[in-house]
């Protein structure tokens, strides 16, 4: 982990620091080559933005301004570990009326923490419940 | 169904005229606020206005924070900046409105004011601009520098070798996106691979995304197959929202999930589609979209698919609609998003219409200037047809051209073109036979390659489009077992570009506002700011770039003109002798006409524009002139290569003081000596369509003045054909090779013509 905060001045990081760029399971960039690829070296997470990554773009998101971007990648981050149907799941349950309490969204939120140590997308999914409870979101669509 | 040819007793027949023009198969709509007709303002749309206590909103455009809507709510915690809010609520609206078109107030300032606005603000602050302001400030707004645009890539039958071809035909006009979507929803990982396939030959950087259901698109892309992702649509009214099956936060924690797996995202949202939804709530199309947009920023998105999109029907349909869609696009820029401008749903079938609403997007650049611009035919395009379709594309390549404006495309020859098509068909067939998934026959390859349309292939069906897409998804297949085919059938070049773009998700660069591929480079608000202020700052095209985009097909030069015309230097030589006598003197025979024939008649050019040989032209002439009981005279003038000066000059020689003057294009006048140069008897310019029937009629009359007779004067009749635009190009540079004969003082040359048997 670098400690400066990245800044416009690093981006393109690819370009710009390629040294602090790694996929999932540690490969470079230069790793990833069609070679590599032909002798079975690498696998779709090496080809997959890490946790670190976006913590790092969001860095430069914010340095450029972008406050709600750089929210988006911290969001993001939390969410790369977390299996795809999780993610489809959680998406389902988000959606108007697929839960019938605040109770039910309160516990989504509960166990993503647990499990993901997912705090800002706990956080998030908390404050949905309270406007949906307020909001009548839980009323039952036919 | 028209009655335009029998006049009607109490109607201008012009109405009935106007009735079959394509312009009025659109429907319009009167302006009506009550059911959401209204573009700009509507009775119903709140004060703009914000209340904020100890860092929270407490109200806003009206709405106290207890009765926020879901979209209230959100735009309030998320949008609303409130350290920026009480300097930027308290500015003069009008006052923000001139720095918007101010070039001298950096993007940048502005940006940061809007971060403490209400949606209600922002529309009413727009709103003070017309179309050209908007067109401007947009210019100035918008995030990254250099221009884009984005194609769809679809066809009628889901034929994944036609996608193939056709992705690779995008790419190589430039597109920097293209999106595709099925007729069948079941074919959608057959179009992803045959997209991703096609949009690796020639260049990588291509981005790609496959339009489908919501977990279907996220599985795809998780493949490997796409890059993009922008059918993550907003809306403005909470109940649209809900009918839309989704909320703020589930849109937004859709946003994180594809930022989580390296994929670039944008949403939609558009003017129209809550009025489509039927919950307007009274409020204006722009009111709506700013709360939209101010909810897209809210949510963290790095941009927007904007202007309409399948709303822009709609609203085109309103007073001030072409407008309101400039105006929310310049609201998501002003709001640092990415924009793919609209421009994409047909909203006339009027092609001036079509070519209004590009203009300004065209000269203004935009991130991406068509959130689909159909690079199919109209009936391929999967979406529905877009704005400017596979029909049109030579049509704005032209645009580009007569404005020095890049739209982001690039004219390619026929080779290059048949050349990418081929390149790409034979990339998909060895991916699809080296997985097992079809084996598309020679028949079906040929019949793709030179389609313009699928009604034009004999290639898979829908069905086997079914049957490569299930096994796609049932045997796991990823990017990499279709970079491994390629490779290993000698597709390196393309394997390569198809790492190269997932490749990209590592460092995710491409994630940030406004990002695509150049040149292999990201590109993106943050390496290539928009830094406009004023003439010679922002975006300007380099001479490569100028270059890129004159170059059209089929463009005219002086060589060209001179080697088309040697071409009939030897079959006019049989048909016509001019032998020079010597210099010209004044005749007196009163029957004599003189036809003065311009420096290069029969010299250097050898026929009219029209295409008549001048030798007919010649011989037409006599022959009208004999019938009118005159005799003929030829002169060639070398002072002269001007139409009227030729035919002044040639009367004067002549004893009856008539002379016909012409040039090689065919242009001639009929005069008499004792007039002004340019007060001619007859005047017949329009060489295109003058036929050799005219020139006999001419010397006919030509005749008749010599008699004193008035002749009926002879019309050669026009349908108001545009024929300086056919010919214009032609005609100056042969009257160029005509005026650099001309000698100074030359004097007029007696020639005798021997007009030679036709060959039979």
């Amino acid at each position: 982990m670098t400690t400066a905060k990245l800044t416009t001045a690093d981006y393109p990081l690819a370009e710009r620091r390629p040294e602090l760029v790694t996929g999932k399971r540690g490969k470079s960039l230069d790793d990833i080559t069609l070679d590599a690829v032909m002798a079975d070296d690498i696998s779709m997470d090496d080809l997959s933005i890490t946790r670190h990554a976006l913590h790092q773009q969001a860095e430069i998101a914010a340095d450029a301004g972008r406050a709600t971007l750089a929210q988006n990648f911290r969001r993001a981050a939390e969410l790369v570990d977390v299996p795809q149907e999780t993610i489809m799941q959680i998406y389902e349950r988000l959606r108007p009326g697929r839960a019938q309490s605040k109770a039910e969204l309160v516990q989504l939120a509960h166990d993503i923490e647990q499990r993901y140590g997912a705090q800002v997308i706990a956080a998030f999914i908390r404050e949905a419940a309270d406007v949906y409870d307020r909001r009548g979101l839980f009323s039952k669509r036919f | 169904m028209s009655d335009g040819d029998r006049p009607l007793p109490n109607r201008w027949k012009r109405f009935s005229e106007w009735d079959d023009r394509p312009l009025r198969l659109d429907k319009f709509a009167a302006e009506d606020a009550e059911s959401g007709f209204a573009a700009f303002k509507s009775p119903h749309d709140p004060t703009p206005g914000l209340a904020v206590t100890n860092g929270g909103v407490t109200v806003m455009d009206g709405i106290a924070a207890a009765d926020f809507d879901m979209i209230d709510w959100f735009i309030a915690t998320y949008h609303i900046d409130p350290e920026i809010a009480a300097e930027a609520m308290a500015m003069p609206p009008l006052d923000v409105a001139r720095m918007l078109v101010d070039m001298n107030v950096p993007r940048h300032v502005l940006v940061r004011l809007a971060r403490g606005m209400t949606p209600a603000r922002l529309a009413e602050i727009v709103g003070l601009l017309s179309s050209l302001e908007i067109a401007f400030a947009y210019s100035k707004m918008r995030a990254r520098k250099t221009p884009g645009n984005q194609a769809h890539v679809t066809n009628a039958k889901d034929d994944p070798l036609q996608m193939a071809a056709d992705a690779a035909t995008a790419v190589a006009f430039g597109f920097d996106e293209i999106e595709t979507t099925m007729r069948v929803a079941r074919n959608s990982w057959s179009n992803a691979l045959a997209c991703a396939v096609g949009a690796a030959v020639g260049r990588w950087g291509t981005l790609f995304q496959c339009s489908s259901e919501e977990a279907e698109e996220l599985k795809i892309g998780m493949a490997g197959f796409t890059s993009y992702a922008e059918t993550v649509s907003v809306y403005g009214t909470e109940k649209s929202f809900i009918d839309g099956d989704d909320t703020p936060w589930s849109k937004a924690f859709l946003a994180a999930a594809y930022a989580s797996r390296g994929i670039k995202m944008r949403c939609t949202s558009g003017a129209g589609s809550e009025l489509l939804m039927g919950y307007h709530e009274k409020k204006s199309l722009l009111y709506l979209e700013a709360r939209c947009l101010c909810l897209q920023r809210a949510m963290g998105v790095q941009g927007t698919q904007n202007g309409g999109i399948d709303g822009a029907p709609v609203t085109c349909t309103v007073p001030g609609g072409m407008r309101e869609l400039m105006a929310e696009n310049l609201i998501a820029v002003w709001l640092d998003l990415e924009c793919a401008s609209g421009n994409d749903a047909r909203p006339t079938e009027s092609e001036i219409r079509v070519g209004a609403k590009i203009l300004p997007y065209l000269i203004a650049g935009s991130d991406l200037i068509c959130s689909g611009f159909g690079s199919i035919l109209k009936y391929d395009n999967s979406f529905n047809a877009s704005l400017l379709n596979g029909e049109e594309l030579e049509d704005y390549l032209v645009l580009q051209r007569d404005f020095e404006a890049d739209g982001g495309l690039t004219s390619r020859d026929e080779n290059t073109l048949l050349d990418v098509r081929a390149r790409a068909i034979e990339a998909f067939s060895a991916v699809v036979e080296e997985l097992d998934l079809a084996h598309p026959t020679a028949a079906m390859k040929q019949s793709v390659l030179t389609a313009s349309g699928s009604d034009d292939t004999r290639s898979f069906t829908p069905r086997d489009a079914t049957l490569i897409s299930e096994a796609i998804e049932q045997r796991g297949i990823t990017i990499l077992s279709v970079i491994k085919a390629l490779a290993r059938r000698g597709f390196e070049t393309e394997a390569n570009n198809l790492l190269q773009l997932v490749r990209l998700r590592v460092s995710g660069d491409y994630l940030q506002t406004s990002a695509v591929v150049r040149d292999g480079r990201v590109l993106s608000a943050i390496n290539d700011p928009n830094d406009y202020l004023g003439p010679g700052s922002g975006y300007q095209l380099s001479p490569q770039r100028r270059g890129e985009i004159s170059t059209i097909r089929d463009v005219l030069t002086r060589d060209q003109v001179l080697r088309e015309e040697a071409i009939h230097k030897a079959p006019e030589a049989k048909r016509i002798r001019y032998r020079t006598i010597g210099p010209a003197a004044a005749g007196n025979v009163v029957q004599d006409i003189v036809i003065g024939i311009s420096p290069a008649f029969g010299s250097t050019l050898f026929r009219t524009v029209a295409g008549h040989p001048l030798s007919d032209v010649v011989r037409h002439l006599i022959s009208g002139i004999a019938e009118g009981g005159c005799h003929a005279r030829i002169v060639r003038m070398q002072h002269t290569a001007d139409t009227s000066f030729i035919g002044l000059s040639a009367a004067r020689l002549a004893g009856s003081g008539i002379g016909i003057g012409i040039q090689a294009k065919g242009t001639a006048v009929i005069h008499q000596k004792d007039r002004m140069p340019h007060n001619n008897l007859e005047l017949f310019s329009n060489a295109p369509i003058t036929r050799l029937e005219h020139y006999r009629r001419m010397g006919a009359n030509a005749a008749a003045y010599a008699h004193g007779h008035l002749p009926e004067p002879i019309v050669v009749p026009t349908r108001g054909e545009a024929l300086g635009s056919r010919y214009h190009a032609r005609v100056s540079l042969i009257y160029a090779i005509e005026t650099a004969l001309t000698i100074e003082g030359g004097a007029p040359q007696e020639i005798e013509v021997a007009l030679l048997e036709p060959p039979q």
